[in-house]
This record gives structure tokens, sequence and C-alpha cells, in this order.
């Protein structure tokens, strides 16, 4: 039995393509997964992502368990409604889950994770928090519905759904959140656009929701999401990353403090652990479309793409890849697919943000 | 959207027209566009080509996912549709008018063992459950 979203009765009302995603029943496109695609880089979308499930930490030492359970440093958080994106990694350096914390006060901080994660990273959670901080309460919010509005006129939408909500949200910058009456604002996404996720009752999903669509906004489904974010170079955690590999060699370097003296879960192993491979982006020259598992041949030995697709924006195939840690950009490579070898160009990602191709096809 | 009786079909969502000069002409359904959604990427056979019944000789694929297509009689293949190559979506738009490849069948009466119109639509009706 699959589980139900707050929402699922409004896909059905729309006509959306069900499927079966980490055992939710959720929408993959409303009829065309390109169309969806465009609307949010050209206009508004909105994803309903209520699998996605809310934890807050409650209680006096909440930073200092954090500063302990992620690979990302919490001391960057200083300001009220700030967020910080992050790996949770176990002893041996692989990625338990990756997440976004955001800062609400010293005895409050909300933390979101993946919905096909959320029962393994609670019982994770709690197991480290017996040990480190008892006395701290981690609290699934189950009963929050998500909803993320997103694309360069998301905001504008958004305010016309919501009239009285501009003046919190206006000034609000990128990776920052503030509570509008019972909705949890955040100004954050997956698509590499401008926009929101809103977290608010379940019970008043549907209405929020209905509103955002007599404003403009179109309902965009898992299918898009996933173009939209590979587009915009952020990984998927069971594709790009997970348990067996480390976020040094998944192109998350940058979300990894390695440099204060804080001890972390992971800090030991990643320290330890050659760093033999690296994920990088790849264009393809030839006709065809990169996807997951395929096999990469490069000079300095074999690879594997992680996440492919056709890339709607830039009307060629794109794709992250693991290859050895000698490959540069604007090496050729090779891709096997089916019986053939398809000539790829190795790029810095992201590939597109904010409407434009940040690369040449 | 209902299935053109005058065609045949495959289980593995190819339809089939006998055309008048003896040659057969394949592409894919629209229950099978609608299953993979938006194409972006076909590859057809090369002219030229013999190929055996039920042999894997294309390629379509979605944004979502690549399937193979499948030869519905054993034949050579005679042409195939260039323009797919750059519109994909045309066998969204139209699935029974955007033909895929032509054969010149080894065997002309093999087209008679395919499914009709009725069977295809059981068929598809006893996927879905």
């Amino acid at each position: 039995m699959l589980k139900h979203t707050p929402l699922n009765a409004k896909h059905r009302e729309a006509g959306a393509k069900l499927v079966d995603f980490s055992g939710w029943e959720m929408p993959i496109h409303y009829g065309s997964q390109i169309e969806e695609h465009h609307v949010v880089r050209r206009d508004a979308g909105m994803f309903d992502v209520s699998h996605m499930l809310p934890v807050d930490i409650k209680g006096e030492g909440a930073r200092a368990f954090l500063r302990t359970l992620v690979a990302n440093n919490v001391d960057k958080l200083q300001t009220t409604g700030k967020a910080l994106y992050s790996c949770m990694l176990h002893e041996g350096g692989g990625v338990v889950d990756d997440l976004i914390i955001y800062y609400m006060t010293e005895s409050w901080f909300r933390i979101v994770v993946n919905a096909g994660c959320a029962d393994k990273d609670i019982a994770w959670m709690e197991a480290q928090r017996n040990q480190l901080a008892p006395d701290l309460q981690i609290l699934p919010r189950r009963e929050l519905a998500m909803i993320a509005v997103q694309g360069p006129n998301a905001a504008a939408k958004l305010w016309q759904a919501l009239p009285g909500s501009e003046g919190l949200t206006r000034p609000m910058k990128p990776f920052t959140a503030v509570l509008v009456g019972d909705m949890f604002v955040a100004r954050t996404g997956y698509t590499g656009e401008d926009g929101f996720e809103i977290m608010l009752p379940a019970k008043a999903a549907s209405f929020f929701w209905q509103a955002l669509l007599e404003a403009g906004v179109k309902p965009c489904g898992l299918g898009a999401r996933d173009t939209l974010r590979l587009e915009a170079g952020m990984n998927l955690f069971g594709q790009d990353m997970d348990e067996k590999t480390t976020p040094l060699e998944s192109g998350l370097a940058w979300t990894v403090d390695l440099k204060s003296e804080r001890d972390f879960i992971g800090k030991d192993a990643l320290l330890r652990l050659p760093r033999e491979r690296q994920l990088v982006g790849l264009l393809l020259r030839d006709k065809g479309v990169l996807r997951a598992h395929q096999p990469v041949h490069t000079a300095h030995g074999a690879g594997e793409i992680t996440s492919g697709s056709f890339s709607p924006t830039l009307n060629v195939s794109i794709a992250l890849a693991r290859v050895p840690a000698g490959v540069l950009s604007g090496d050729t490579l090779e891709v096997e697919i089916r019986d053939k070898r398809l000539r790829a160009t190795v790029v810095k990602y992201p590939f597109v943000r904010n409407g434009k191709a940040l690369i040449e096809p | 959207m209902s299935i053109p009786s005058d065609l045949k079909y495959t289980k593995s969502h190819e339809w089939v027209r006998a055309e008048a000069d003896g040659t057969v002409t394949v592409g894919i359904t629209h229950h099978a566009q609608d299953l993979l959604g938006d194409m972006v990427f076909v590859e057809n056979p090369t002219v030229g080509r013999k190929l055996a019944a039920g042999e894997e000789c294309a390629v379509v694929e979605s944004v979502k996912a690549a399937s193979d297509v499948y030869a519905p009689i054993a034949g050579e293949v005679v042409a195939a549709n260039e323009d797919l190559e750059a519109s994909p979506e045309m066998l969204n738009k139209d699935a029974y008018g955007a033909w895929m490849f032509k054969l010149n069948p080894e065997n002309g009466a093999d087209i008679d063992s395919l499914l009709d119109a009725a069977a295809y639509t059981a068929h598809v009706e006893s996927e879905a459950h």
C-alpha cells in the first residue's frame, strides 16, 4: 500500500500520472515533463514534496549535537532562519543522507531529510542523540505538508496566492526561512531557480495548493524536478552519493568542513581515505541520452554515470559521472551506451542557473 | 485514444501497416508513447539491414527511459523516417502518423499472424492489471 500525501486528491484532479516513489504515490508528470521543466525555468511551477520529512531538533545543546552529527559546520548558522546544506555521514565517511538544516533558535533547529531515508535517518539521529545528548528531542513532523514553488515568477505568484506574506518574504535572502503564521517559508529549492519551499499543516495543504493554482502556478511532477536539479548540478541521494561514497568523491567537498578543530562523525575516515575519484559534469557530443550506470572510459581509467538525462534547457544530454581523479574539465571521454561508445566532454557544473545556460552546448 | 482498426499490432507495442506495394510500415502505438512520456531521441535501423522477427532494431528514448523497438516480422529495412531524429516529439503528437521504418517482408503473409485492433486492445488492458 503506497503512502499518500495530503495533496493526492489534487494530483488526481489535475490528471497526474502517479508512480511509486520510495513507497509514496507521487506525480511523475501532469501531461508533459518537458513543458513542466520549462515552466519552472521561465515562469513558476509547484511541486508536492510532502513525502520529504521535516525533523525538529529541540532542547538545550541542539547546536553542539549538530556540530557532531553533520559534516558541514552549523556554526555557519548565526542568524535566525539561516539554512545550511550538509551531508550526514557514518563513521566510515559514507553518506547516510543529505539534508538542509534551518537555525531558528539555540533550542530549535529544523532538518529536512529525503523521503526514502526518513526512517533510517530518524533511527540514526536517535542513536547518536542517546549517546551525545540524551535530553534532546528529535521530533519527526509527519503532520506537515511541503510545497515547493519555483521559478522566476515564484515570488510574485506566492504573494498573489498568500496575501499578506509579501512583507515578510520579499526581503528574504536565498537559503533563509521565516515563519508566516503557521507556515514555515524557506527560500530554498532543488531547481536552480528562485523560489520557496513551504511547510504547512497537512489540513491546509489543498487550500494553499488551490490558491497557488489560481495564481497561475503550474503543478509539476517529480520528472521535471529531476531534470531541473540535474541541470542545476544538484546531487540526488541514492544516485550521485550513498552510504558507499564520501562527499569528497561526490562533488560535495564544499559542504564538508575539515578546517575547523571540530570533530564530526565520519571526519577521521574522510581525512584518512585516499581521494581517487571525483564527480564531474558531462555533455554528450554524439546523439543519444546519458543515463545512470552507463560505463565511462577515460585515459585515467573507468568510471560510471551517476545521473544522466536529456537537458530540456540545453537540448542535449547531460550527466554527472564518477571518474578517476586525474580527469580534467575539457577532456573528452567515452560513454558506453548499448553497443556503442559515444563521446562526451567533461564540463564544470552547474549546467543551468536562473534560466541561463552556464555552458556552451 | 482509439486504436485504429486498419493496422496490425505486436505485444511489444509496435503498429504495422501493410502497404499496396507489398512493404510494411512500422511505428510505436499511442499507448507506448504515453507510457514513455516526452520523446527526446530516436535511433532507427539502417536501410538495407535484414531483420529477423522479434529482433531489436530501433531505440526510442523519452526523458524518463530508453525503450527497444522490435521488428514485427522478418524483412529488409527499405526506409527509415529521418524526420524523427530531429523531431522525436512527433511520436508523442501523432503516434500513428509518425512512422519509424519500412520493411520489405521476407514473407508477406507473416503480417496475418500479428494482433488485430481488438486483440491489441485486450492486450493493453491485460497489462494495466
